[in-house]
């Protein structure tokens, strides 16, 4: 049976349900072994966490050298574990840091890529959304183990626990890769909201807030959401960049997306058609959004959201 | 400072794109100078003003490097309107399709072989988006990777130093020359070409090289395209009109559809 390498991803110390993800799209091609990256003496605490999906084996790479030269480091360890092991497959999550060290490793290991699947197959087919969630390309990487990134919250997770298998391994890191230096990490602020590209549902403000996203955030908070923004009203400061949602800013796929005071340009659109279900609220009936929507109420945000927080505190009360 | 930008012509991102036997097709849409690469080609203006300019024959300059079709010439000089010194532009029918491995292999050799201090790049293309050719050079350079900066500080004697921001948080990271950089949106302002400027790009050199000439061998793309469906568009659902009860339609709908 073929070996697939998932790289376990992490929030902190815990690992994130992507892990889980990558695990479950990883078993339909073979045995999963979860690569775990950790600072010195850290590797167990950070395995422990690792206890959801169908995970056979859990490898632990410990070097502070993955704290200390960041992206390169963590590839180098990657790439020679993948050299060493020769798993079919490598899947790690697609957010900055995960494409990163796949596109490293794809170099350093004569390997093909493909980044942001939405899906997996046995066969190591991945599904791609591209042109903004307007086409779907099925492809395959045809040199070297296929290494693929993954996107957040794509993929149905299986979240059985599992009892893997643990083993250590050395980490074999270049002088080329310790040449750029960490001399600090923060993490990111967490405002009590979930990650944009993990959660379930996202609200979104646009041009129709006109600054005041207050209605937007308690909406969202009153569904667990997180809160995402239009170029428009990041361009304006309302909100911040890292909000932002569409073709230069995030893409997400969440199950329920409403979008509040937003047009609709197609470069909004690009960041959030795939959503499984959308709702828009405008007060112009217009606004190109509506043409996509699952659900539209044509009214001022500032009557709506309220009204319909007020419903969902009722009704979860 | 020997400062390198690449640069990528994309179509349009308000161009309605589409994938032809499993490539998309660049030759019927408007092209245009990736928006995110323009920031970089600030960000290198930028750094050599820092340290009084990049006139012709002094100490510092900005390089254009890009990949692409005769028409990329266009792409090209818009960055050199904006104000960066010459550029290279490799084109060889042997490219067409190149994926991202390929496309860094080519890059990485003409760098290397312009013994440039910094290379600064965008995060990501708007046509494929997949943010990792700048790792994929440094990988295979050996150069140190400062990616997804929002702040860069480069010391002409020889190290640059960047703030680098991601979902993962914020990072401060430094580095000897040379490295590899890529700076994300909203880092600068990017300028507008002047009409002086634009009139002097058209003096300006684009050294264009075919594959031969950079000394690398077309490599096939590692990765194949079975198939590219457009996906069927959404149709427009249920819309209301808020009569006041707009917000209780809106939670009446999240409830049958078992979102909340």
């Amino acid at each position: 049976m073929s070996s697939v390498f998932i790289l376990a991803d992490f929030s902190g110390e815990k690992s994130t349900k992507t892990t889980a993800e990558l695990a479950t799209a990883g078993a339909r091609i073979g045995a999963v072994t979860a690569v775990v990256l950790a600072g010195t003496g850290k590797g167990a605490a950070l395995a422990a966490s690792v206890n959801q999906g169908p995970i056979a084996q859990l490898l632990i790479i410990e070097s502070d050298d993955f704290a200390s030269h960041g992206v390169a480091a963590s590839a180098d360890a990657l790439a020679n574990l993948v050299k060493e092991k020769s798993p079919t497959a490598l899947l790690i999550a697609s957010h900055a840091f995960g494409k990163e060290v796949a596109a490293r490793v794809a170099v350093l290991t004569d390997s093909g890529i493909i980044t942001d699947a939405v899906d997996v197959a046995a066969d190591g087919t991945a599904t791609q959304l591209v042109f903004g969630g307007s086409t779907t390309v099925h492809s395959k990487v045809s040199h070297g183990a296929s290494v693929i990134t993954v996107r957040p919250n794509s993929i149905e997770a299986d979240f059985s626990a599992s009892t893997p298998a643990i083993e250590n391994a050395t980490a074999t890191i270049s002088a080329n890769a310790k040449k750029a230096i960490v001399s600090s990490s923060q993490p990111p602020v967490k405002g009590g909201r979930p990650e944009l590209t993990e959660a379930n549902i996202v609200v979104s403000g646009g041009r129709g807030t006109d600054g005041n996203f207050a209605p937007v955030e308690a909406f969202a908070d009153s569904l667990g959401a997180a809160v995402g923004a239009s170029r428009a009203a990041t361009d304006a400061g309302w909100y911040p960049h890292s909000h932002q949602v569409g073709q230069t800013g995030k893409t997400v796929s969440p199950q329920l997306y409403v979008a509040c005071g937003i047009s609709g340009a197609i470069q909004h659109r690009a960041g959030m058609q795939t959503s499984k279900t959308i709702v828009v609220v405008n007060k112009d009936p217009e606004a190109p959004l509506f043409d996509i929507a699952d659900f539209g109420v044509v009214g001022d945000l500032f009557n709506v959201l309220p009204k319909a927080t007020e419903g969902i505190a009722a009704r979860t009360n | 400072m020997k400062i390198a930008v690449c640069v990528k012509q994309v179509p349009d991102s308000w161009a309605e794109k589409k994938m032809v036997n499993g490539v998309l097709d660049r030759e019927n849409v408007d092209a245009v100078l990736n928006d995110l690469d323009e920031y970089a080609v600030e960000e290198a203006l930028r750094i050599a003003e820092a340290h009084g300019g990049n006139e012709d024959g002094g100490p510092h300059s900005v390089t254009v490097i890009s990949m692409g079709p005769d028409r990329a010439t266009e792409a090209v000089r818009k960055a050199l309107s904006m104000g960066a010194n010459d550029a290279i532009l490799i084109t060889d029918s042997a490219l067409a399709g190149s994926d991202a491995l390929a496309t860094s292999a080519v890059l990485a050799k003409v760098i290397a072989d312009g013994a440039y201090d910094l290379v600064i790049c965008g995060t990501e293309s708007t046509d494929a988006r997949m943010s990792v050719v700048p790792a994929m050079i440094s990988a295979r350079l050996g150069w140190a990777q400062l990616t997804f900066a929002s702040k860069v500080t480069a010391d002409p004697a020889g190290k640059v130093s960047i703030t680098r921001v991601t979902e993962a948080g914020v990072d401060e990271i430094s580095a000897d020359f040379p490295a590899i950089v890529s700076v994300v949106e909203k880092i600068n302002e990017p300028r507008y070409p002047s009409f002086k400027g634009i009139m002097a790009a058209k003096k300006k050199t684009i050294d264009q090289r075919d594959l031969a000439t950079v000394g690398v061998s077309a490599q096939s793309a590692w990765s194949q395209v079975n198939d590219a469906t457009p996906r069927p568009a959404r149709a427009a659902g249920i819309k209301v009109s808020d009569e006041g009860n707009g917000g209780e339609a809106l939670v009446n709908f999240l409830a049958e559809k078992k979102l909340i």
